[in-house]
């Protein structure tokens, strides 16, 4: 199966990942393998399977409702690439 | 003291013959003098290892020592450590330190095992060489004697060659379609990949999280099991953790394996594998019936389909995972962004490398509107007929054994240009993940002068029959003694 300049442009909006011109045209290629090697997946007679998501098909757990952790803002923040006054800093989104 | 298993440096540090920051000392300077020649290492941490070394001193002189205080091993640069760059093999987290340790840390820790450093790896754990690191590709101890650099296998390819190269006694990985198993077989090491939700993925940065394991990977089943009986067990923290009781995993290595049924699965012995590893396969099966066990062949048929749904199951999983680097809150950013869009798209464009990129992509467009069904959930029910298969025949049989891979490590760069063929690498591992059962890679034979695995396949939570089957074959073979030239 193959994959168009444009499905390649998409989707790299979608995943937030900036792709060139040369990039794209690699891709292509390479997203086309893949997505023919997965292809075989058609052929498999799966009408009557329920998916499997868990292999012991456990459930979310639920846990009480107490405060287990402590506040480490300043730890954390602390390897971020910009913070000021307890808050993470990015570019200007509202003019 | 660099050629003694786990079991004999623990016995060395309880005899007094040697403290632990001696010892320390010693795996430390032979690690700067010897991993020039394989890169096995992406940091080591002198001075954590040695305060590591001198609180194990003192836990044994207060009487608290366990089987690990005091011995040195190192994790797979996935596994957070406090304090320590945890870098995943990429340039987004090249200068992470995590402000806290992941569950597999705290508990070598509260082990008093001393951490010498963390492992290369393929970036975020994508790839079955070790080429994709950020930080240089890792070369196989195996091989270099001829002057011929090859692949340790990946993605947890430092911790083998570090294993293989005794550099350390034993070190983690993490295994998602075959990193613990593929590297250990072409490094000639042992390596367990775990029942899905035995050991804690907390703290173990996500790749795909329905099929990451965390396991060990050491010279001999007896020190792969001392791991696991730190490894393994419930962490609250992990919401797909199983909560069920932990065997002491040395306590069964040496029953006997009389009437032990193997089956051999017709599919992995196919024609993508070599004649000469396939003649290595059968001798080791042949070791297990002189020590008394049956075989019988059986049939896996889904067995084709299981690339196909690993590869879009775990880059649909992958991709959401991913999404949390975003040049925010910690990790790579992009100089000077102009607004936030530039910041996200540049910030991921220049922080992954083109592998983890390709995944990524792949796994937003089968998640994407449209593709969901044809895909993901496509993906999902064969796999619940993959999982059949193995139910099916441990109906029949206790353990299956195959081939890890289907040819020796090969030389670097041989497969790098074309992904799909780096992908059939895992023909005979993936599907192990996919039905969440444990297995094993076990040193049984050379080709070439390249060492060659059996997998060794249980039912869900028998890793003490992997492992006790394990070191009966240890016992009266040598090749997990041999050592790279």
């Amino acid at each position: 199966m193959s994959i168009s300049r444009a499905d390649i442009e998409k989707v790299a909006v979608l995943a937030r990942i900036k792709v060139d011109g040369e990039q794209v045209s690699a891709l292509e290629k390479d997203l086309g393998n893949i997505l023919d090697l997965v292809d075989q997946l058609s052929a498999a007679d799966t009408d009557s399977v329920e998916p499997m998501a868990h292999p012991l098909d456990a459930v979310q757990r639920l846990r009480p409702d107490v405060v287990t952790e402590t506040n480490q803002r300043q730890a954390f923040q602390s390897i971020a690439p910009a913070t000021e006054d307890g808050l993470y800093l990015v570019p200007k989104v509202i003019e | 003291m660099h050629n003694k298993s786990v079991a004999e440096l623990s016995r060395e540090l309880e005899s007094g013959k040697i403290s632990s920051v001696e010892l320390t000392q010693q795996f430390l300077d032979r690690l700067k003098q010897e991993d020039g020649k394989y890169n096995s290492f992406i940091t080591i941490s002198d001075e954590q290892a040695l305060a590591e070394a001198k609180s194990a001193d003192e836990m044994r002189s207060a009487g608290k020592a366990t089987v690990w205080t005091g011995v040195p091993f190192a994790h797979k640069d996935i596994f957070c450590t406090n304090g320590v760059r945890t870098s995943c093999g990429s340039k987004m987290l090249e200068n992470f330190v995590p402000p806290y340790d992941a569950t597999v840390t705290e508990k070598f820790k509260a082990a008093g095992a001393v951490c010498l450093g963390k492992t290369n790896m393929d970036e975020f754990a994508m790839g079955s060489s070790n080429e994709s690191s950020f930080f240089g590709a890792v070369t196989n101890p195996w091989g270099l004697s001829n002057g011929e650099k090859r692949v340790p296998g990946g993605s947890s390819g430092g911790s083998a060659a570090a294993v293989a190269a005794r550099l350390v006694p034993a070190a983690t990985g993490t295994d998602t379609g075959g990193s613990i198993r593929q590297p250990a077989a072409l490094c000639s090491i042992t390596g367990l990949k775990p029942t899905y939700g035995r050991v804690s993925r907390y703290g173990m940065i996500a790749f795909a999280s329905s099929l990451d394991q965390g396991g060990p990977m050491a010279r001999s089943a007896e020190d792969a099991a001392l791991m696991m009986n730190v490894m393994a067990g419930f962490d609250p923290k992990d919401s797909t953790c199983i909560d069920r009781d932990v065997p002491d995993y040395t306590a069964t290595l040496n029953e006997p394996l009389k009437g032990l049924r193997i089956g051999l699965p017709k599919e992995y012995f196919s024609d993508q594998l070599s004649p000469t590893m396939e003649a290595q396969v059968r001798n080791a099966v042949r070791e297990y019936e002189k020590l008394g066990a049956t075989v019988k062949d059986v049939s896996l048929p889904n067995a084709n389909l299981a690339i196909a749904a690993y590869y879009v199951i775990a880059p649909a999983e992958a991709s959401a995972n991913l999404s949390r680097f975003d040049g925010v809150r910690y990790g790579y950013r992009c100089a000077d962004p102009k607004d936030l869009m530039d910041m996200y798209t540049r910030t991921r464009a220049e922080g992954f490398g083109s592998e983890v990129k390709r995944r990524i992509l792949v796994g937003s467009y089968a998640l994407s509107a449209g593709y969901f069904d044809a895909y993901y959930l496509k993906a999902q029910k064969v796999r619940r007929l993959i999982q059949q298969d193995f139910i099916n025949a441990f109906k029949e049989v206790d353990v299956l054994m195959s081939p890890v891979t289907p040819s020796p490590a090969f030389i670097q760069g041989e497969k790098t240009t074309d992904p799909v063929s780096m992908y059939l690498e895992d023909v005979f591992t993936i599907a192990i993940n996919l039905a969440g059962i444990p297995a094993m890679s076990v040193p049984a034979g050379f080709v070439d002068g390249l060492p060659v695995g059996l997998q060794i396949i249980g039912d869900y939570f028998s890793e003490a029959r992997l492992l006790n089957a394990a070191h009966q074959f240890q016992q009266v073979t040598d090749w997990h003694q041999r050592e790279p030239q």
